[in-house]
């Protein structure tokens, strides 16, 4: 797929060392902080997509919720989110979802399934600038004129996710977030997906791709983070991640290439631990066939061959 | 032995349109069979009529020549895409595998089942863990057919890759048949002795 | 957003205040039984007098203390209440229950009665059943019970529903499990909690229909110290003054019917997923 890096100003996003942890009553009265994000860190600029890969658990989607604003009563969060370069609050959050932040759900069920498709999008009573940027957008994403007509049940898989993607696009936000966008669907229907992801990026918009479909990610993506147990383990551009594991830094990147049906199919033993148990240093220590004494300590976040990484043993 | 559809179709009013047309497809026991294609062509449905979860339209689902039995432990059965959905969220995973007469340590080893999982609840467990038990709880002595509805779609590659090598090897051992669906082409030529492309000419629309 | 540690956490003052109201519940209960009848003999020396320190709530005009009375009458009333709404909730269970796994017939006969009993006026049903068997206790609590279970029902019918086209339902059926081993394992722990709200939030409906209708003169009989007798006796008097007569007896019915409602709402935040870490 043909990318463009016009990659140049500073980031758009920028997230330092998050952490959201969960208030949970356990049995009884016993309250506890149940950490499900630590010390993550991420930085998308305009023309960019950077694609968060990692297993279910490793805290993607929360990532995408802490920068919306919309975590529940019982989360906190410590660390910095700031957009272009202005640090963020929740009520700046709440001011900016929807106009310069937007989430591109999973599903067609995030429509209202009682309204037609094409003023779901518009917004009720839209202005007639606002409908021709609708069939504008809609042209461009090969809807025809009589899919504003449709309920959503009535479209297929592909134009369901089509129109949710035209309704990032409509929103005119320049930072959009996708959470898992493709997961069930075949080959042609997710690249034709994310080819539409890679024109917004095109366009100079900065996108956040949440997937575990990490072989479809490295075909778009421009740089790939890689998230294990609630922390960023290594961002690396995502050439590394065709190129194969010698050019891949942290041993997690590493068998998850090693892992794909089309490599070796070969797992690294072991579970990702659970957040009521993490372990002291490197969370990925106890599956780590590189494991010394040092790696109990402090594991900063550290520059690499043109990556970030978060191990002392990688070169 | 043998599972097989003979010329099944299916939708689910009448007058609603076709999802399956006059569909056959036969597994044997100790195959392995991959179904591929486009979303939307029913391939899920076509295991779900397999399974005898969904009465077929028409045509007949055979396992061994007869129809299925309908009531009492069933020798095919259906590994789903969610496991959190397909386990009571109120019972600890103990409860779980007891259910089906699973609690077995041998087979606990055999799927990587950890002994302190048993006690928590399945909220407490990851996706990959949590599919291990529903693997585990489907693999009891009567079992000839497994099927497998993108059962590591929402996986990671890693816990992916973990759990296919270890269904891989029961399957191997016991020589059930295998019939799995997923979108993900490598993977079924991974898996699958035998991989069928359900598409626009067996679909008949 | 920022939950800095509290001394003490939400569940804990929820629970809290439920067993405090459930200790005033009780309390006024066991002080209904366990106050003697002597206590509310006729003392003309003491007849209408008006709330003093000796008699917080007055004498009426046979010169009983009313806060006796209004207690007695409260403790007849929670009995009443306990009865007939933990009979309706049962009723509610078992025709959601049967409504949600039987026959489609049979769903449509349930579905059917609940729509009937709903239609009715409640009063007019009440009057009508009590009537129907007998005025006195075992009429109100007949009459209660059969009216108040349909709304509980409706929702226990449709939360079984909802769990019944769960995945883990269909496992366990290809397991080989039976219809009535899945009700009981996987569908009825379900219902527990709708259940015990249900059943709580139902009293102070029990309550209210039991007093208004022996203030009705449909209920309990006169000789019996209830709260809707109460009320009903010093209507009377109203005119001539004798204002506390009706106005503690009634503020204090309608305090323990918040206090049962309370109860119920404190009881659903426990429980309720939804609000359960908050």
């Amino acid at each position: 797929m043909e990318r463009k890096s016009t990659a140049v100003a500073g980031p758009v996003l920028e997230v330092k060392n998050l952490s959201v942890s969960f208030r949970m009553y356990d049995r009884g009265l016993e309250q506890y902080d149940l950490k499900v994000i630590s010390n993550l860190n991420l930085d998308v600029r305009p023309g960019e997509i950077v694609a968060v890969a990692g297993s279910s658990g490793s805290g993607k989607s929360l990532l995408a919720h802490a920068v919306m604003g919309l975590l529940p009563e019982n989360a906190s969060v410590e660390g910095e989110i700031s957009y272009g370069g202005k640090l963020l609050e929740q009520k700046d959050m709440e001011r900016l979802r929807g106009k310069e932040f937007a989430l591109v759900p999973q599903s067609v069920t995030f429509l209202d399934p009682s309204m037609k498709v094409g003023p779901q999008v518009t917004g009720p009573r839209p202005s007639r600038e606002r409908r021709q940027r609708q069939r504008e957008v809609f042209d461009r994403f090969h809807l025809a004129e009589a899919v504003d007509r449709l309920y959503p049940f009535q479209l297929s898989g592909g134009m369901a996710r089509r129109v949710l993607v035209s309704t990032a696009v409509l929103s005119g936000a320049s930072l959009i977030l996708a959470d898992e966008p493709t997961p069930g669907m075949d080959l042609e229907m997710a690249l034709e997906a994310l080819q539409c992801f890679r024109e917004l990026a095109d366009e100079g918009r900065a996108v956040v791709l949440i997937t575990h479909d990490i072989d479809l990610a490295f075909q778009v993506a421009d740089r790939v983070a890689v998230f294990y147990a609630g922390t960023t383990v290594e961002t690396a551009p995502s050439g590394d991640f065709l190129r194969g594991p010698e050019a891949l830094r942290h041993p997690y990147s590493k068998a998850l290439w090693n892992a794909l049906p089309q490599n070796g199919f070969q797992p690294v033993p072991g579970f990702q631990p659970y957040a009521k148990a993490l372990p002291k240093g490197c969370l990925y220590a106890p599956r780590c066939p590189w494991r010394t004494e040092e790696c109990g300590g402090e594991i900063p976040m550290r520059e690499l061959r043109g990556g970030m990484v978060r191990c002392i043993h990688a070169t | 032995m043998r599972l097989e559809a003979k010329n099944v179709s299916f939708r689910y009013r009448e007058h609603s349109p076709w999802i399956l047309r006059e569909i056959s497809l036969s597994v044997e026991k100790g195959e392995r069979v991959g179904l591929v294609g486009p979303s939307g062509y029913g391939k899920s449905t076509l295991l779900r009529l397999m399974g005898g979860y969904l009465k077929p339209a028409s045509g007949e689902i055979l396992l061994d020549g007869k129809p299925l039995p309908q009531k009492g432990v069933c020798p095919v059965q259906l590994i789903y895409q969610h496991p959190e959905k397909a386990i009571n969220p109120r019972w600890k995973m103990k409860k779980v595998l007891e259910e089906s007469g699973m609690f077995r340590r041998e087979i606990m080893e055999a799927l990587g089942i950890e002994e302190e999982w048993l006690s928590r609840y399945p909220r407490e467990l990851s996706g990959g863990e949590l599919q291990r038990f529903c693997v585990a709880r489907s693999l009891f002595e009567g079992t000839q057919f497994l099927l497998a509805d993108e059962m590591s779609t929402m996986l990671d590659v890693i816990t992916q890759a973990q759990i296919w090598n270890l269904v891989l090897k029961e399957v191997e051992q016991r020589q059930l048949g295998l019939l799995m669906v997923t979108h993900n082409r490598a993977l079924a030529d991974r898996v699958c002795q035998r991989v069928v492309e359900l598409s626009v000419e067996t679909d008949g629309e | 957003m920022k939950h800095k540690a509290f001394k003490i956490n939400r569940r804990t003052r929820t629970i809290a205040a439920a067993a405090m109201i459930a200790a005033v519940l009780a309390g006024i209960f066991l002080a209904g039984v366990l106050l003697g009848d002597e206590l509310v003999q006729a003392d003309f020396s003491q007849k209408g007098l008006q709330p003093s320190w000796e008699h917080p709530f007055g004498t009426d005009l046979l010169g009983r203390d009313m806060l006796v009375r209004t207690v007695k009458g409260l403790s007849i009333s929670i009995i009443v209440g306990t009865v007939a709404s933990s009979v309706s909730a049962v009723i509610a269970l078992i025709v959601g229950v049967a409504a949600a796994t039987g026959s489609t017939k049979l769903d449509h006969f349930m579905n059917w009665l609940i729509d009937l009993v709903m239609g009715i006026p409640h009063t007019v049903l009440l009057i009508l059943i009590a009537f129907a068997c007998g005025k006195g206790l075992k009429g109100v609590l007949i009459g209660v019970a059969v009216t108040h279970w349909t709304g509980l029902a409706r929702i226990i019918r449709s939360e079984v529903l909802q769990i019944r086209s769960q995945q883990y339902i269909e496992v366990s059926r290809k397991l080989g499990h039976s219809s009535w081993w899945i009700t009981g394992k996987h569908i009825l722990p379900h219902m527990v909690p709708q259940f015990l709200i249900g059943l709580i939030l139902m009293f102070p409906h029990a309550i209210m229909h039991e007093s208004s209708l022996t203030f009705l003169g449909f209920g309990l009989s006169p000789e019996q110290p209830a709260i809707g007798i109460i009320l009903s006796e010093s209507m009377k008097y109203l005119s001539t003054g004798a204002w506390w007569l009706a106005f503690f007896p009634g503020l204090m019915l309608v305090v323990i019917v918040l206090l049962f409602d309370r109860l119920g709402e404190n009881l659903k935040k426990i429980m309720d997923p939804y609000s359960a870490h908050e």
